[in-house]
């Protein structure tokens, strides 16, 4: 049966499911919510650091000039706790930071919460109807690394072939759909819940998992960089695969 | 009609949802924060419904060592007698009088309430706890705080059966209040001491909160009144809620 199957995918042209389409927009718009407010955030403390703590008087593994905050110097009264010449310090701020985070945390949520729940019911699909075996995940064929060369080749010559309007994928899509379904996605959403103090309180696995509050704040970060730049790849191979053709498969499947 | 009992994937969905839902209106409906129509408060709202359903009620945060303690910024407020607020003058005069004469009154709806001096805290049994501070800006700081459970103080007070809210007032006039759950956990403490001393007037001298699972602008500096309330009261224009925060901050 399945040789049947896997006969008619290369060969017939099927649509996208209506689940699929759903899914891909919800978390499509999610995304780009999540993506640009995270940004937001960022801004406000544009310093990234590993382990447990990091602060404006702690070094930090990674300074981004995004906002005003950057390097800011705003800190007066500089005072150790203890009397050793290591001491931790404490100093107060004076500078007016840059923080929008009222509404950037609260609609980073919301959106996160509209990538959590349709993602769960998408997974489950994605199982429960074979998508994920037939279309997304490469084949045992499709392992060998001769094959991912020619497909990578192809890539680089700008040979795309044209759209299918369907889940036929090449072989770099399959392989880039898994990453982002099966770890980026995945690795956002846990990373963003070790940031979450009732969360770790209740899962403090979480912490040790991914090596503190600040090293999860550094990974979901690394994990954006990936989503960002799948995006756009993505949005380039759509047009260059046949926009309109693709847009209509993706909306109204056919 | 054979189709009508046919349980069809959309309907278990749906089914499943409105189950979900129909488990948390019941309880919380009464007690959760008001949204004004809102919808990134609705957004907050969900989370705080969602956590309070769905993790275990007094799960403690991490503790850790000595060694762990870590610099700390100062940020907000560092000062309210320099700040030109209605009780700016007040603190002034504390503050010159190492607050001898600072009181801490528990109101509201409690049996008797009372009126704390800083000595009276610290006669009560304390507690220390080595814990991470998260600012909603993304910093972390580790610290030591030494302080009194706030149970005790509420239970010394007589908590009414009805209350459902603790209200916080600080001398840099701010509003803000945390549910029971939150109210009676072990580490939510009233600091008076950090790092070993005093607690520094950067860091809300002379008794804070601290209110582990959540941010730490949940965390109020610079305490002088505490109202136990049956009905939610967003602080009005001194809230976090109507300046555009979520209230509920544990994630």
């Amino acid at each position: 049966m399945a040789e049947a199957v896997l006969e008619a995918l290369e060969t017939g042209r099927i649509p996208h499911a209506r689940w699929v389409r759903i899914s891909h927009w919800i978390v499509a718009a999610s995304f780009l919510t999540l993506a640009s407010t995270g940004v937001v955030i960022l801004m406000a403390h544009p310093r990234l650091y590993w382990g447990d703590v990091g602060n404006d008087l702690t070094p930090a593994l990674l300074e981004l000039p995004i906002s005003r905050n950057y390097k800011h110097n705003g800190w007066e009264k500089r005072e150790p706790f203890f009397q050793e010449s290591s001491s931790p310090i404490s100093a107060n701020r004076t500078y007016d930071i840059f923080n929008q985070n009222g509404w950037g945390r609260s609609l980073h949520f919301l959106a996160a919460w509209l990538l959590v729940v349709p993602g769960v019911v998408y997974l489950v699909l994605g199982i429960s109807t074979r998508h994920f075996r037939l279309h997304i995940w490469p084949r045992s064929g499709e392992l060998s690394p001769r094959h991912v060369w020619e497909d990578a080749i192809d890539h680089v010559h700008l040979r795309i072939p044209c759209a299918t309007g369907g889940p036929q994928y090449g072989l770099l899509q399959k392989y880039s759909y898994t990453a982002v379904i099966f770890v980026a996605l995945p690795l956002s959403v846990m990373t963003g819940l070790t940031m979450s103090p009732a969360i770790t309180a209740a899962f403090p696995i979480l912490l040790r998992v991914f090596g503190g509050f600040q090293s999860a704040r550094t990974i979901h970060f690394v994990a954006f960089g990936a989503l960002v730049l799948f995006v756009i790849a993505h949005v380039v191979m759509v047009v260059m695969s046949g926009f309109r053709r693709q847009m209509r498969a993706m909306i109204v499947g056919r | 009609m054979e189709t009508k009992r046919l349980i069809t994937r959309r309907r278990a969905l749906i089914a499943g949802a409105a189950s979900f839902g129909g488990l948390l209106l019941p309880r919380y409906w009464k007690e959760l924060p008001p949204t004004y129509g809102n919808i990134l408060r609705m957004g907050d709202t969900l989370t705080y419904a969602a956590h309070r359903t769905l993790l275990p009620g007094q799960s403690l945060v991490r503790e850790y060592t000595h060694q762990d303690i870590t610099s700390f910024p100062a940020t907000g407020t560092t000062n309210p007698a320099d700040a030109k607020r209605p009780l700016s003058g007040a603190y002034r005069e504390l503050q010159s009088g190492t607050f001898a004469d600072w009181r801490l009154s528990i109101e509201g709806r409690v049996r008797s309430p009372q009126s704390f001096t800083l000595a009276d805290l610290k006669r009560l049994p304390a507690r220390t706890q080595i814990t991470r501070h998260t600012c909603e800006e993304g910093w972390s700081a580790i610290g030591q705080w030494t302080g009194v459970p706030l149970s005790l103080v509420l239970n010394a007070a007589g908590i009414l059966p009805t209350a459902r809210f603790v209200v916080f007032y600080s001398f840099d006039d701010w509003v803000d209040s945390i549910d029971l759950l939150d109210a009676l956990h072990p580490q939510t403490i009233l600091a008076y001491g950090m790092n070993g001393r005093d607690l520094p007037i950067p860091h809300g001298a002379p008794v804070r909160l601290r209110v582990e699972r959540q941010l730490g602008y949940k965390s109020m500096k610079y305490l002088h009144r505490i109202v136990l309330s049956d009905e939610f009261d967003d602080g009005g224009k001194k809230g976090n809620i109507q300046n555009g925060w979520a209230w509920y901050t544990g994630i």
